[in-house]
């Protein structure tokens, strides 16, 4: 997916004015937010067992390099094959050339966000394979042409009314159709691909080193009819979705189930152990596993962003920030949005485009409190704040006004007697524009802030000199 | 925090770090702190030398420039004694979890560091966490006939985790009806210069929660940071509404005070 981060603002802007998405958005707290917290209050120990969570992503991502090859080294040993991607180029050309030799003409996907980083759909109807989207949201915003706009639930901003209506284009149903007969319409269409089907590519929420199995958490099944019907199966996932154990699987699907939706258990958690054996009935005669890096390395190379690669994906940093619910996902310019995103998004796609992203944040930490394996996004969001403004120069982008503005707000702060002389003076020159103490419009950059709340003048008796009112002899330090 | 021993000796005497933007904005704020500090028989100084803890320039990615005025800071502080009372989660929060940040490469401005954030307590932290949790109200039987709703800010709730104090005094003020707002832990918006630089985001969050404290009726909005209050008031103001926003040290000065007319300053 090319990336659109520097169009942040604009996105926001769009957003907000529309109203059926900022109704959608709503749900995102009411629903997923609002399950996450009663899932989490009814589950003892749930604090303790994040932070196991935590301290197993942390082993993982430590000894990534171990873990990989021993993955590896188990698919093999199953009958699997394996790929390292570097990019999304080469995990396409990749997956495209499985397809062509193996005559492919339809296949059909399963949820996978690593597969929207490829855009792997569009490259694959662009040589002539059919590539539907099997998962109901997925499906929805594939046949509006747009990509997910949240990571568990790509279709949250659409309303039933405009799914209806785009499901009475296609099919000629009822426009007033309910949910429920909804999805029955989609069912319909689904089935018959996925008979016709006759390669699949899935995601990956866990790969487990010891036994090489990879697991699906679905809750639609299409996730278990992509891995049971086609030939040929492929996963594909970031390098960073490993845990050693199945015992440390059971930890991790604790969380972050409760995490995602708030269920103690998804509808179907799948775990493929390789291709179909001879004694064996269903499943593919092929299985390829496609691990991919595109930019993850990066994230891995910094130690203050490494943690950024514990992310589970399971959307609870989004239903909690109160700026994503606001802006929406799509203003957020590449696959993964919201606080997580604003960490990963610039760095895998390049912080000079995707300066702003660090910055759309109030850093009021709700993202954090709710991580099921405590992420410090807060934290990452200000590291990467630096480096827009003090890192390398090809991540430098601020402008010299506000390097400027910043200078003269150090020499303020230097010395205490400058300090109380820079507010007497904005008190003296703001006064003649002040209404009782308040401003209602000033000039760029705080025109920001007067759009829509008035500023206070400051004091023309600083707490300072009215302290010294108070008690003409106290004083502690001096200057 | 809760590691701080509650038991040791009653401290006599605080060092107040008022905040830049009580200095400059509200300072009624520094004087209610002063006022409750004193009338529960603690001296307050207030060492002059004192301006920003660096915050606004850190959080802007101004690292530089925020860890000469942090070194301002820790020099004016590292100089005095005894606990550093601050009227703000979040510069407490700046001083206490990011001068850690900033310095961690610094081994000799680490140990300035750890001395002086082992010595500061937000304002109502320390009434309930240091002074100990029914000392107010034995004290000073507070009282205040009002009705009040309250926002919780997060650097306060978050970074400090001072989760239940402002609550807990409030609850001991009598004659104070608190009517809880719908998501009240919800961000207001503010967020320093994030409120300037995504001005329509900040306001659609700011929208929210006007709309969400003007459903409880209240009279005020009371918080804990000056930033948020800032934020707030300057949207009610816009709004033209007659809800006030008050800071918590602002309300337990009035229900505290002996002389009940001479109070209610407005800025």
């Amino acid at each position: 997916m090319l990336p659109t981060t520097d169009r942040f603002k604009k996105g926001a802007k769009e957003t907000l004015a529309d109203p059926v998405i900022q109704m959608s958005m709503e749900a995102v707290y009411t629903g997923f937010h609002t399950n996450r917290q009663s899932a989490a209050a009814a589950t003892e120990g749930w604090d303790e067992q994040r932070d196991r969570g935590r301290a197993i992503k942390e082993h993982t991502i430590a000894n990534l390099d171990y873990y990989l090859e021993m993955l590896t080294d188990k698919i093999d040993e199953n009958g699997g094959n394996v790929f390292f991607a570097n990019d999304s180029a080469e995990a396409t050309e990749y997956i495209l050339n499985v397809a062509r030799a193996r005559d492919v003409k339809t296949v059909i996907k399963s949820k996978s966000m690593v597969s929207e980083e490829m855009s792997l759909a569009h490259e694959m109807e662009a040589v002539g394979i059919e590539a539907v989207e099997t998962d109901l949201g997925e499906y929805i915003i594939q046949l509006a042409g747009e990509t997910p706009y949240h990571i568990i639930a790509p279709a949250i901003h659409k309303s039933q009314d405009q799914v209806a209506e785009m499901f009475s284009e296609m099919t000629g149903t009822d426009p007033g159709q309910t949910p429920e007969e909804l999805t029955t319409t989609a069912r319909g269409m689904l089935r018959e691909t996925f008979q016709r089907a006759d390669m699949s590519v899935t995601g990956v929420n866990f790969a487990v080193a010891e036994s090489g199995s990879i697991v699906l958490v679905t809750n639609e099944g299409n996730g278990r009819m992509c891995t049971s019907i086609p030939r040929v199966h492929v996963a594909v996932m970031g390098m960073e979705k490993i845990v050693p154990s199945m015992q440390d699987l059971g930890m991790m699907l604790r969380i972050l189930i409760r995490s995602a939706t708030g269920q103690r258990i998804s509808s179907y958690v799948t775990m493929i152990n390789g291709p179909r054996r001879e004694e064996e009935e269903d499943g593919p005669e092929e299985f390829h596993l496609v691990i991919v890096d595109n930019g993850r390395m990066k994230l891995l190379a910094d130690p203050k962003l490494r943690e950024a690669l514990y992310c589970l994906r399971c959307g609870a940093c989004l239903n909690a920030c109160p700026v994503y619910r606001k802006v929406g996902g799509h203003s957020y310019g590449w696959v993964y949005p919201g606080p997580i995103g604003a960490v990963v998004s610039p760095v895998m796609s390049g912080l000079k485009q995707g300066k702003d992203l660090p910055f759309a944040s109030s850093l009021c930490g709700a993202c954090r409190e709710v991580c099921p394996v405590k992420i410090d996004i807060p934290n990452m969001l200000l590291h990467l704040r630096q480096q827009v403004v003090e890192g390398p120069p090809e991540d430098r982008s601020v402008g010299r006004i506000e390097r400027l503005g910043w200078k003269a707000w150090r020499f303020g702060n230097m010395k205490s007697s400058r300090f109380w002389a820079g507010g007497k003076l904005a008190n003296l020159l703001g006064r003649p524009f002040a209404r009782k103490g308040m401003f209602r419009r000033l000039p760029p950059p705080l025109s920001g802030w007067t759009r829509s709340r008035d500023l206070p003048i400051t004091a023309s008796s600083p707490f300072r000199d009215r302290f010294k009112k108070r008690r003409p002899n106290s004083s502690g330090g001096e200057e | 925090m809760t590691e701080q021993p509650v038991k040791t000796p009653r401290p006599e005497r605080v060092q107040l770090f008022v905040t830049c933007l009580v200095d400059q904005f509200r300072p009624e704020v520094g004087e209610s702190v002063v006022n409750v500090l004193e009338r529960l028989g603690i001296q307050v100084d207030f060492p002059e030398g004192q301006t920003c803890c660096g915050q606004p320039a850190f959080n802007s990615g101004f690292w530089n420039e925020a860890s000469d005025v942090a070194r301002h800071f820790l020099d004016v502080f590292d100089a005095t004694e005894g606990p550093i009372v601050v009227p703000s989660g979040s510069c407490g929060a700046m001083v206490r979890n990011f001068y850690g940040e900033m310095f961690e490469d610094d081994p000799a401005e680490m140990e300035r560091v750890r001395r002086v954030s082992e010595r500061i307590y937000e304002f109502t932290e320390f009434l309930v966490d240091v002074l100990g949790q029914d000392d107010l109200v034995t004290n000073l039987g507070p009282h205040l006939d009002e009705t009040a709703t309250y926002h919780q800010c997060c650097h306060l709730e978050r970074e400090l985790g001072v989760d239940h104090q402002p609550q807990q005094l409030l609850k001991q003020i009598e004659g104070l009806e608190m009517l809880p707002m719908n998501r009240p832990e919800v961000c207001c918006g503010f967020g320093g210069t994030f409120a300037v630089k995504f001005s329509d985001v900040s306001t659609a969050m700011l929208n929210e929660k006007l709309d969400n404290a003007a459903a409880t009726g209240a009279s005020m909005i009371v918080a804990g940071d000056t930033g948020c209050i800032m934020h707030m008031a300057g949207g009610l103001r816009r709004r033209g509404s007659d809800q006030q926003v008050r800071h918590i040290a602002e309300i337990l000065d009035e229900a505290t005070s002996l002389d009940k007319n001479n109070t209610g300053e407005q800025t």
